[in-house]
């Protein structure tokens, strides 16, 4: 299936930039008239995958964070988030609640939030190459009421 | 993003608003724990009645806090949670060690 639009959004890893990138894909999507809540479904998810390429892709550096987003007619978006950090070396276990490699205050759950606010989500990984998480949200069918 | 405390004897209440993601739960932090390590009151109280986005650094943010008061005997309530916020707190099984509130 084709998209009828996209978006491609190249940032820096800093953490300033994490509110730029969920409110800039969140605001590219609105455009599929999302609810108030599916709306914040894909702020949040966004933000989970972006802090995950600033805070361990690139742990001791700025390295580069490539957003793509992808609107189908079918009021589906699809959001890649791509960082060439670290990787990661067991994405099963890396997506099982709880599991966290920094401790301190992560809880672990960037993952598990991924997963509960979107339809689909896959991740792609090599370690030393880079990390690409794909998110797939289907919004619903809007009905609207006659005058 | 902002922190207003306020304080009593029994208790500390931390007041948050607006965003809290990983780039503000630094100062966030920050000014919180310098509020309940000062005071160690026997209840701290966090109000999410202002926040207006979260993620998991949120969900940080409260275990951080809950090890700091549980480690000197207190405990921890988190108020004004919207249905949403609360579902995520619950991801994490916050609900077995804080006391969780939804808003009115
Ligand atoms: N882009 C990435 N590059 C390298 N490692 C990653 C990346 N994203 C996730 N990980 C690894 O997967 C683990 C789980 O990620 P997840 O987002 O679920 O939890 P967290 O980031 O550790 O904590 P939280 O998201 O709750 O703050 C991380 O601890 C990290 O080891
Ligand atoms: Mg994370």
């Amino acid at each position: 299936m084709k998209p009828i639009n996209k978006m491609i959004l190249k940032t820096d890893s800093r953490s300033i930039n994490e509110s730029f990138a969920r409110i800039c894909v969140s605001a590219f999507a609105a455009q599929l008239d999302p609810d108030i809540e599916e709306l914040s479904d894909v702020k949040t998810a966004v933000s989970e995958a972006v802090t995950n390429c600033i805070v361990h892709a690139y742990p001791n550096k700025v390295g580069e964070i490539i957003i793509k987003v992808f609107i189908y007619e079918n009021r589906t978006v699809k959001i890649s988030i791509k960082d060439k950090g670290r990787g990661i070396e067991d994405v099963k276990k890396a997506m099982e609640p709880l599991y966290t490699t920094l401790g301190g205050e992560r809880a672990g759950l960037g993952f598990a939030v991924m997963e509960s606010f979107c339809d689909r989500i896959s991740v792609k990984s090599t370690v030393g190459k880079g990390t690409t998480v794909n998110l797939t949200k289907i919004f619903a069918s809007r009905t609207y009421e006659n005058e | 993003m902002a922190v207003k405390i306020s304080s009593s004897p029994m208790r500390v209440t931390v007041s948050l608003s607006g965003e809290i993601d990983h780039h503000n739960a630094a100062v966030i932090r920050m000014e919180a724990d310098e509020a309940i390590q000062s005071k160690l009151a026997p209840n701290v109280r966090l109000d999410f009645d202002e926040v207006t986005f979260m993620d998991s650094s949120a969900i940080g943010f409260v275990l951080g806090r809950y090890r700091i008061v549980e480690s000197y005997g207190g405990n921890v309530e988190v108020i004004n949670l919207t249905r949403r916020q609360f579902a995520m707190m619950k991801l994490a099984g916050l609900e077995n060690v804080v006391k969780l509130k939804t808003k009115k």
